[in-house]
């Protein structure tokens, strides 16, 4: 039976046609291959087209960068285009507010070290991990007496605090306490103590139907009305609590929703290994809830993020509230949109860093059960 | 069983009967009000293998799984090892540490690796240190012929292999009574004789067994006793025998008739 009968290995490899791959391939595939998507991708390019050009000229071809123009009207006479003078002329302002001058390495100093508490929070293969979540332990307290002085530093005040620090401050904080507060109301909703889960629901209810511009109104004022007369309770502080006990009860219906997806199967498994309800939940339940549950996570903590912008309602300077201290300054005045993109800027790095962080995240914990 | 190192951690007492290991007395359990379990009285030696059968329904996954406090009874006795199956927690939890689970859905965890399923309990509950129970967990897979598979997620094996698993993950617990809830019911055919093969090497090792299922060929070779349920009752129980070659109530007759048809 030497004969091959259906003559297979006579035929040799030929290349694919050229239409099928490189450039041209993959433009032919993906944007030609119907009537439909040739017209689609004809209107993306014409708006692309009407859209990037323009933009391109005003804030970069035409625009001014120099930290020498002290007026809008010198900007004009150099050029059509954005005038990013105001940027540099109010960089330190809307990065520090007013944060004393010669204290603001302090904030930088923690600023950094927030990356380093950070990053065995994000990524558990680094080396020496174990070290680094000892200082991600303490770096609240670090970061709080590094901010607003004590033990021997030089102290400011809370009004000092401005800028995209205050929006890093409050946004970070926000979402470090919301997180465990949400899980843990989460789970005294699903708890079989009726007294837990009442005041549970209760509270995901009530600060769920209540908008955050009312809570920071009650933060500003109404709060000294319950405390006893002659206390003083920081505001910076008083929002703080507010944002994240709003936050917190979004967290905790995100997870919620994690949790109802884990099959009754896997609390039954856990019950029949002799598992405490505590490890039960930390081992078993939870890690498998929250992986379901991070993308819902990570957009309320986008949305906590570009909420803190709603602190300018009650007199905290954050980048927009110091953007509207630079139009108001003669000099400045008309140069929103510069400030506003320069805004957007800087709301849209972080946001977007979160959104790839948790993608990457994603990937990474997906060890393949929804194929079963 | 090479349990030498697990035992330490066993309290034995010597006032408890040491032949029998299960004894269910007049027990009774509603789901609201539908009365599923009525006057179950089931007592099982040390050693013994019972299968459950019966048509779906009739209570027998129940039955079980009320052993080990899956499910709560609200009349009569349930002793497991001596211990009172009462609703303190502590007697629970003693309860499930000398009773193993495996069920029909495997219940694996998804998110750990076979290893780490199997070492999750002893690490937490037994309080092993992770070495020894690392050293179990292999021992354990060796025995159900996977230990290449150790560092695979649970989404990455086939049927078959999940429920060797799953038996291997409640084997290193060091159990003295498994219970078994329709082990081989999700399995497709060609997966059900190697989950079978397991048990029945479980069998041989002198474990107690009480197995839920409607592989009628391992009652025959592995069960000392068929006990067979309907509408919430136990309605025969005999040996295996005596069960397929002459059953004595009509209710049996016609589901072994359903069953062995084909």
């Amino acid at each position: 039976m030497d004969k091959n009968p259906h003559n297979t290995g006579i035929r040799q490899d030929l290349p694919p046609p050229k239409m099928h791959v490189g450039v041209a391939g993959w433009i032919r595939k993906n944007m030609l291959s119907s009537p439909t998507d040739v017209f689609l991708t004809v209107i993306s390019v014409y708006i692309l087209y009407k859209i990037v050009p323009p933009l391109a000229n005003w804030a970069v071809l035409d625009a001014v960068f120099s930290g020498d123009v002290n007026h809008r009207n010198e900007c004009r006479e150099i050029a059509a285009g954005a005038c990013w003078s105001v940027i540099v002329a109010r960089f330190e302002q809307l990065l520090y507010g007013f944060y004393p001058v010669h204290l603001r390495w302090r904030v930088n100093l923690t600023f950094i070290l927030l990356f380093v508490a950070l990053i065995p929070l994000l990524y558990d293969q680094v080396r020496g991990r174990k070290y680094l979540l000892w200082f991600t332990l303490i770096y609240p307290i670090f970061a709080f007496f590094m901010l607003w002085g004590g033990l021997g530093l030089e102290s400011v005040e809370s009004s000092k605090f401005g800028g995209f620090l205050l929006t890093v401050l409050i946004g970070v904080t926000g979402i470090a306490v919301s997180l465990p507060l949400g899980i843990a109301l989460s789970l005294g909703r699903q708890s079989s103590m009726p007294l837990v889960r009442l005041l549970s629901v209760c509270y995901i209810e009530f600060f769920r139907g209540v908008p955050l511009i009312t809570l920071l109104f009650v933060a500003s004022t109404l709060l000294n009305y319950f405390m006893p007369p002659g206390t003083y309770f920081d505001l910076l502080l008083r929002v703080i609590i507010m944002v994240i006990l709003f936050a917190a009860a979004y967290i905790a219906e995100v997870v919620r929703g994690g949790l109802a997806a884990i099959p009754r199967g896997q609390f039954e498994a856990a019950d029949a290994l002799g598992l405490k309800y505590a490890n039960c939940m930390r081992l078993i339940i939870l890690p498998q809830a929250l992986k379901i549950s991070i993308p819902g996570i990570v957009n309320t903590f986008i949305g906590l993020y570009k909420d803190t912008t709603l602190v300018v309602i009650v007199g905290l300077l954050d980048p927009l509230g110091i953007s509207g201290a630079a139009l108001a300054d003669s000099k400045w005045q008309g140069l929103s949109t510069e400030l506003y993109m320069f805004i957007a800027l800087g709301f849209f790095i972080s946001c977007f860093a979160m959104s790839r962080y948790s993608l990457y995240l994603e990937r990474k914990l997906d060890t393949g059960h929804k194929n079963q | 069983m090479n349990n030498g190192n697990m035992t330490k951690t066993v309290v034995p007492s010597d006032d408890r009967d040491h032949s029998v290991a299960i004894e269910i007395t007049n027990m009774h359990k509603w789901f609201g009000k539908f009365h599923v379990l009525k006057d179950i009285n089931l007592t099982v030696e040390r050693g013994e293998r019972i299968v459950i059968c019966g048509p779906s329904g009739s209570g027998k996954s129940t039955l079980i799984r009320c052993i080990n406090r899956l499910e709560e009874h609200q009349r009569g006795d349930i002793t497991v090892d001596g211990i009172l199956l009462t609703d303190n927690i502590k007697n629970i939890a003693e309860i499930r540490r000398e009773v193993g689970m495996v069920f029909q859905q495997f219940n694996l965890f998804p998110h750990l690796t076979v290893l780490e399923n199997c070492t999750l309990a002893p690490i937490w509950v037994r309080k092993l240190p992770k070495d020894e129970a690392d050293k179990i967990a292999m021992r354990y897979l060796e025995r159900v012929r996977i230990p290449e598979q150790a560092l695979k997620y649970p989404g990455q094996l086939s049927g078959g292999q999940q429920q060797r698993v799953a038996i291997a993950r409640s084997l290193c617990m060091n159990p003295k009574i498994m219970l078994f809830d329709e082990p081989t019911s999700a399995l497709d055919p060609e997966m059900i004789k190697e989950v079978l093969d397991v048990m029945i090497q479980l069998a041989k090792s002198g474990m107690t067994m009480l197995v839920v299922t409607h592989e009628m060929g391992f009652a025959k070779t592995v069960a000392n006793r068929v006990i067979f349920m309907d509408e919430g009752e136990i309605i025969e129980e005999n040996s295996p025998d005596e069960f397929f070659d002459n059953p004595r109530n009509k209710r049996t007759k016609l589901f072994l008739s359903q069953i062995l048809s084909h």
